[in-house]
């Protein structure tokens, strides 16, 4: 295990141009560890000087085997595991798997709990874009953005944090609603973000916008178009900014987002920048959506009340029988599934992650399988990175926001 | 009226090698870039303004391992990964500290199965190990403190 | 269903001869192995499914004829509809053609399900492993591949997992 294999020009024939193989290009590895790529990605650059001839992408490094490990877990564990996936959106993963779980067992979910998802997914999607203009900007050599991001990241860490005790790993979105209601701070941290927020966003459009260096970097670079984009499977911020206008939130709207009131953003040109501006305006349309729905939050329940799901509450159990044997059954065997398969998506900061789920009719998933978008927005690296310069592929790299846990699974 | 007295009147500090030796490489240990997974972002975090690591002098996070003499593992180790990591410790000069961040580079984590090393203590030996998935940037902090105490108690003889 | 999707599920099972089914609002045709290609063609040429969003396998175990159901998930932004196909994989060394010509990101996804199931892709430009090392033995997706579970370490077996565990030293 710790002898390290080499890979010689022969096992990747097939995949470089004839120059290599003469020795006229040279191959470079660009390594797993590396402070460019954004987690462990190894990429094999075919270089012509400083121009890239071909660009092999190497991934695997972060493989961690979540779909087979999921097997042997019932369906309460399982949940535990779907936030470290993609690391970065771990709420929008909790709710793509929660919103698969109520459409297997058709469970529904109470107006306030909605509105809570709501709001706690959309405070990830800015939490999520923060850090990606933060390490982006780090690429191209903006130093003091990654420093003032991760400073608004802290604000949004903390309101999650007082939601459910944890800054990350929340699994606080479950199937039927949400874990326990929201504390009374809850809201004051809210609005207090609201308001703060916005002249952040202006602070960051600042320095960066209309910046001459910044343009000269992302102007132009990395231009995809919406043909190929949709043909590579792309979807996501990367998708709408070469204008195409497909967002799962508008297209195919759950957990109530039809009665909110924003936009999609969309660009036409594909490039660098255009992707920075979407997710820039994206920001700004998730405040928004994040104003309305807490204006509009109803009082009552937070989860559903159908106990053969859900644990009932601590005070029934010492009164009822069968609230008894419900939490009997949900901790010792868990719940049970009709036999069957579906498909369910939710719109993420990357994409459209989506979650498939095989059920036999046990209380362990047969099989699930989890439709990742940065698997897929990867794949379109080398195609955009043709012809390019090295210090292009980093920009590129940044601008498409991979995250690797998404990636390797 | 000691010698340390009548030394310290003229601007001398009296104290042993060792002591200063230990001092001054506790005083900026430089970390390699090594984030694998969620603990990177943590890491990351523990690196930005509100929990400042920039006042143990480790803020600039080196990418190359010739210069680095602190390799935090932070995330979960996969098998493919295994080797180059164990190739960034050997290429690391000494002295060399290493300090398992997170549960998956402690012990394997959540997840117990065929694609993860059960702890990066297979592959190199470490310093110390910080528990939580992912552990707060307090707890690294905690970490890199606790690094210093057993790094002051170290003897130049039983190094080499 | 919609009546869009009743009318395209029409087509595809008169083309083809292929059964529909329908769950909690999600369709898939099962389609034979060898009139896949045909049928991703027609997809994105003339029905409007421009998108695979995902592909990915189901192991119905060594004993079951047949082994492994591949799954190919599309996505019409046109007509906003989603279709799955179904189709049955069987034998010791499974092979199926390759869709990577008509969709891109079926590079990818093929290379995935060689390495976690063993079933190869005829005329796939890249059939290499992609997330296990080159030299990996087994398939890890499969029924009968063993998860790979260690036994936690317990303070009453502290010391016997102790001496067995791989410590590195230097």
């Amino acid at each position: 295990m710790t002898q390290l294999e080499e890979v010689a020009v022969d096992q990747i024939k097939h995949l470089v141009s004839e120059r290599a193989v003469q020795g006229e290009t040279m191959l470079l590895n660009m390594g797993p560890q590396h402070p460019s790529t954004h987690g462990v990605l190894r990429l094999l650059l075919e270089l012509d000087g400083e121009t890239i001839v071909n660009c092999i992408p190497d991934i695997g490094y972060l493989h961690t085997g979540i779909e087979k490990n999921m097997e042997s877990k019932n369906y309460t564990q399982v949940e535990v595991m779907t936030d470290r996936l993609d690391y970065l959106n771990t709420v929008g993963n909790n709710l793509a798997y929660s919103m698969a779980i109520e459409k297997l067992v058709d469970l529904d979910v109470p107006y306030r709990a909605q509105s809570i998802r709501v709001i706690l997914a959309e405070l990830q999607r800015i939490s999520s874009h923060l850090i990606w203009l933060g390490t982006t900007g780090l690429d191209v050599a903006a130093m003091s953005t990654f420093l003032y991001c991760f400073r608004e990241r802290e604000a949004i860490l903390d309101i999650l944090e007082m939601v459910s005790g944890q800054r990350m790993m929340t699994t606080y979105i479950r199937p039927g609603g949400v874990w326990r209601d929201v504390p009374v701070e809850f809201e004051a941290a809210v609005r207090d973000f609201i308001k703060t927020f916005p002249r952040r966003i202006d602070e960051y459009e600042a320095l960066l916008t209309r910046n001459p260096l910044f343009l000269d970097r992302t102007f132009g670079i990395g231009t995809i178009s919406s043909d190929v984009a949709v043909n590579f499977g792309v979807t996501g911020p990367s998708l709408r900014a070469t204008g195409v206008d497909w967002d799962l939130r508008k297209n195919r709207p759950y957990c109530g987002y039809d009665q909110y009131d924003f936009e999609v953003p969309t660009r036409s040109e594909g490039d660098v920048y255009a992707r920075y501006i979407v997710r820039i305006d994206e920001m700004r349309q998730s405040l928004r959506i994040v104003e309305q729905a807490l204006d509009k939050m109803p009082i009552g329940p937070v989860r559903s009340n159908n106990h053969k799901y859900i644990p009932p509450p601590r005070s029934e159990i010492g009164v009822s029988m069968e609230a008894l044997i419900h939490h009997f059954k949900l901790w010792t065997e868990g719940f049970s599934t009709p036999k069957g398969a579906i498909y369910e998506a939710v719109e993420s900061p990357r994409g459209e992650l989506g979650v498939y789920i095989v059920s036999d009719g046990s209380p362990k998933p047969y099989r699930i399988h989890w439709r990742t978008p940065s698997f897929d927005n990867l794949q379109a690296l080398p195609y955009m990175a043709k012809g390019l310069l090295v210090a292009d592929l980093v920009a590129i790299i940044g601008s498409i926001d991979i995250v690797l846990g998404d990636v390797d699974r | 009226m000691g010698v340390e007295q009548k030394l310290g009147n003229m601007g001398f500090v009296t104290t042993t090698l060792e002591e200063v030796v230990n001092w001054s490489r506790t005083r900026a240990l430089w970390p390699l870039l090594s984030g694998l997974a969620c603990c990177a972002i943590e890491m990351m975090a523990a690196e930005g303004a509100h929990y400042d690591m920039s006042r143990f002098g480790m803020e600039l996070m080196r990418p190359s391992p010739r210069q680095s003499d602190l390799l935090i593992v932070a995330g979960r180790v996969s098998q493919k990964m295994a080797p180059v990591m164990r190739r960034l410790y050997d290429q690391m000069p000494d002295p060399k500290w290493v300090i398992a961040m997170g549960d998956c580079a402690s012990c394997g984590g959540v997840f117990n199965n065929y694609a993860v090393v059960s702890g990066v203590d297979e592959l190199m030996p470490v310093d110390v190990y910080i528990a939580g998935c992912p552990p707060r940037p307090e707890a690294l902090v905690h970490g890199i403190i606790t690094l210093y105490d057993k790094i002051k108690q170290e003897k130049i003889k039983g190094r080499a | 269903m919609k009546p869009e999707l009743e009318s395209i599920v029409k087509t595809l099972t008169k083309a083809f001869k292929a059964k529909s089914s329908e769950f909690r609002g999600d369709v898939t045709v099962d389609i034979a192995p060898e009139m896949i290609v045909d049928a991703c063609k027609m997809m994105n040429d003339e029905l409007g499914f421009t998108q695979l969003s995902t592909m990915t396998a189901i192991d119905n175990g060594p004993d079951e004829t047949p082994r492994f159901n591949v799954l190919y998930y599309f996505n019409s932004m046109l007509h906003n509809l989603r279709l799955g196909f179904l189709v049955p994989v069987s034998g010791e060394a499974p092979t199926l053609p390759t869709v990577s010509g008509i969709f891109r990101n079926a590079n990818w996804r093929e290379r995935e399900l060689w390495d976690m199931f063993g079933i190869k892709f005829e005329g796939h430009p890249d059939m290499r492993r992609i997330f296990m090392p080159t030299d990996w033995d087994g398939h890890p997706l499969r029924k009968d591949y063993s998860l790979g579970y260690e036994e936690p370490q317990f303070t009453f077996n502290y010391k016997e997992i102790d001496k067995r565990k791989t410590y590195a030293k230097e």
